[in-house]
């Protein structure tokens, strides 16, 4: 029973993990060229809806997923074009497009609710799938799990060992200094955002498509606002951030499975564990200059005239 | 006299006939239809829920069908407070006489609102006031969730049942009380494993949690959130069964698992409300219904059910009906091993509102 119980509670970890983990990868994909993106939740939101209704539609989830990603891309290029090409306050635009996507995924999923969909199926390779205590810890998940861990690998390899991802830290840093280095901060901005947005969009699809298999208005309840929070958390670092997905995924399916274990500890208590660790993170790592936000973050870039 | 003398008698007749023709036809065009009543409904989620809100609006569109002189206003996504308020006005304006504020929480707003327009008729599910144009209904429903244990612990193979549930709010806990005590009727074996998501609504934090007893051998899965979609879907997924509860038609979702649902059909009670209305014989008070209501009805049974179990389920519901049988009749200890209800007693329903305990049996912490 404690096997099978580790063996859930890692599962869960990894299931209730991986939408933080893409919208987390976004974000500090976004925080890097120096913008702060709190309507991570609406982009997570339209991701959901859209790939929620174009499963429902299509009866091919894979298409919900690329429907959901370019669906989340799209929507942050609003925010794009209000912080960049209109040089607004990053924190309130972002509050703006959060509530702008509440609303609008609520408009567009009401015809959604409750539609029956097959959703994303696990895929359990052979032999893999078979083994003994791994096979089912680690191998019975959807596609969108098995990718989530290359993509951390991919952002991190294009941040830090590309030109493009050097350009993009540089404009987070200080973008004055890109621009007379001949980069174009605007341009790399929103290529930064347009990504992010594929991801959060992603993020939205895995909770709809995988996790719930359902549509309902708002049910990303605050995973946009705590993915924000996991960039600090991941100072950051994308691989830092799977350690901090898996922590946050690990802390809540903890809670629920420690609830149906039956340990003796009040519910309410047990629903606050989650934040208290992050708490508890926090307050142990705190804010070491050497992993330190980009300079220029939430900064608005007015050229160099 | 002095047209009966004139030359234009026979005009006068024709007129006369014509007259008589539309007050005959006026006539039968009333008699025929009854006067129309519009009916406003708000609904805290959406309609198509497959729960909570899908069992109001379900009722009012069988209400409609029942009396097609009705038109309805409904609208969905009402947020409690002051949109309420304004929402119920608006439905007043455009001429509602019957208001159903079907949300717990629209409970003050609909005071306020009642207050102000003291002609029109309001009815509020599950509520604990009332007013001289407020009524309130609901139906008592541990006696159906005990009759769901019932069907659960002849059904389980693992005598593990679960139960998902949004907060330990005193009804939901006497609802999985009785349940269990149902369960273990039929069972002694069997124990019910709860946990508290502490919302009405996140499917990602609930599908984790339904996960999270499945790990734990359960193989029965209750539900009490805004909609049970996600913990039905995710039961059957693993091969478990579930058990619904509201909405009638959630047996969709798990055509192998479903075991049943406690759900509420309000189509009939709300037929009933809107000829008061119509009729002036409308009064306010306090409904609470029981098994034997129309409006709180046990679901279809799933395949997997043995037949001998549906046929006690029959049977226990008759002997609820008649009085025979209590949930709550003691000896009951909580599962801290605290006596709760002395042999020979029970547990007063309308004491409910304050039951903060979990029977023996459930393992899960109330508080």
């Amino acid at each position: 029973m404690i096997g099978s119980s580790l063996q859930g509670l890692l599962s869960g970890s990894i299931i209730a993990g991986t939408p933080l983990l893409y919208a987390t990868l976004g974000e500090v994909i976004g925080e890097r060229a120096g913008i702060i993106n709190l309507g991570l939740e609406g982009v997570m939101l339209m991701g959901a809806v859209v790939g929620f209704s174009t499963t429902v539609k299509t009866g091919n989830p894979a298409l919900g997923v690329f429907a959901a990603a370019l669906a989340g891309a799209l929507f942050n290029m609003i925010f794009g074009f209000l912080v960049i090409e209109r040089r607004a306050n990053q924190l309130a635009s972002g509050l703006a497009l959060m509530f702008c996507g509440v609303g609008l995924s609520a408009l567009l999923g009401a015809p959604y609710i409750g539609s029956q969909i097959k959703g994303l199926n696990e895929i359990r390779p052979p032999i893999l799938s078979d083994l003994p205590v791994a096979g089912p810890i680690l191998f019975h998940y959807d596609i969108l799990v098995y990718l989530v861990l290359p993509i951390a690998i991919l952002v991190w390899w294009a941040l830090f060992y590309t030109r493009w991802g050097l350009s993009l830290r540089a404009v987070g840093e200080k973008p004055t200094a890109a621009f007379a280095a001949g980069k174009h901060p605007y341009r790399l901005q929103y290529q930064a955002l347009f990504i992010a947005g594929l991801l959060g969009g992603i993020a939205g699809a895995h909770l709809s498509l995988a996790v719930a298999k359902t549509w309902a208005e708002w049910m990303t309840a605050g995973r946009g606002f705590v993915a924000v929070a996991l960039v600090i958390f991941s100072k950051w670092h994308p691989l830092r951030a799977i350690a901090g997905a898996l922590l946050f995924g690990g802390a809540i399916a903890l809670q629920l499975q420690m609830q149906a274990r039956g340990v003796p500890v009040s519910p309410f208590l047990l629903d606050m564990l989650p934040y208290l660790l992050s708490l508890g993170v926090l307050a142990v790592w705190g804010g070491a200059r050497r992993h330190a936000a980009p300079a220029s973050l939430g900064q608005v870039f007015r050229g160099t005239e | 006299m002095n047209i009966r003398r004139s030359s234009n008698g026979f005009a006068f007749l024709v007129l006369l006939t014509g007259l008589i023709m539309v007050i005959v036809f006026n006539l039968t065009g009333t008699s025929s239809a009854q006067p129309k009543l519009k009916v406003g409904i708000l609904h805290i989620g959406s309609i198509a829920d497959a729960g909570y809100n899908q069992a109001h609006a379900e009722g009012a569109q069988v209400m409609k069908k029942n009396l097609p002189n009705i038109e309805l206003i409904e609208v969905e996504n009402v947020p409690e407070g002051a949109d309420a308020e304004r929402v119920m006005e608006n439905m007043i304006r455009q001429g509602a006489q019957l208001v159903i504020p079907a949300s717990f929480g629209y409970l003050d707003p609909a005071l306020r609102v009642a207050k102000k327009y003291p002609d029109v008729k309001f009815e509020h599910p599950g509520g604990y006031k009332l007013a001289p144009n407020l009524g309130t209904y609901w139906a008592s429903t541990p006696e159906a969730f005990y009759l769901m244990g019932i069907a659960a612990g002849k059904t389980t193979k693992t005598n593990k049942l679960g139960y998902v549930v949004a907060l330990p709010i005193s009804f939901f806990l006497a609802n999985v009380n009785a349940f269990h005590l149902g369960a273990q009727s039929v069972n002694p074996k069997v124990e019910t494993r709860v946990v508290f998501t502490g919302t009405f609504l996140d499917p990602g934090k609930e599908a984790t949690a339904a996960n999270a007893l499945l790990d734990q051998g359960v193989d029965v899965l209750g539900v009490i959130v805004d909609s049970p979609i996600t913990v039905v879907q995710s039961a059957e997924k693993r091969g478990a069964f579930s058990v619904g509860y509201h909405y009638i038609g959630v047996q969709k979702f798990a055509p192998k698992g479903w075991i049943s649902g406690i759900a509420f059909t309000w189509g009939e009670l709300y037929t009933r409300f809107a000829k008061q209305v119509m009729d002036g014989t409308w009064k306010s008070g306090a409904l609470l219904g029981d098994l034997a209501s129309d409006y709180l009805t046990i679901a279809p049974f799933g395949p997997g059910v043995p037949s001998a179990a549906v046929e006690l389920v029959n049977a226990k519901k008759k002997e609820f009906i008649s009085g025979k049988l209590n949930v709550f009749q003691g000896p009951i200890k909580d599962n801290k091993g605290v006596e709760r209800v002395k042999a020979g007693e029970a547990f007063p329903i309308a004491a409910l509102g304050k039951m903060d305990w979990l029977v023996e049996g459930v393992i899960g912490q109330a508080k």
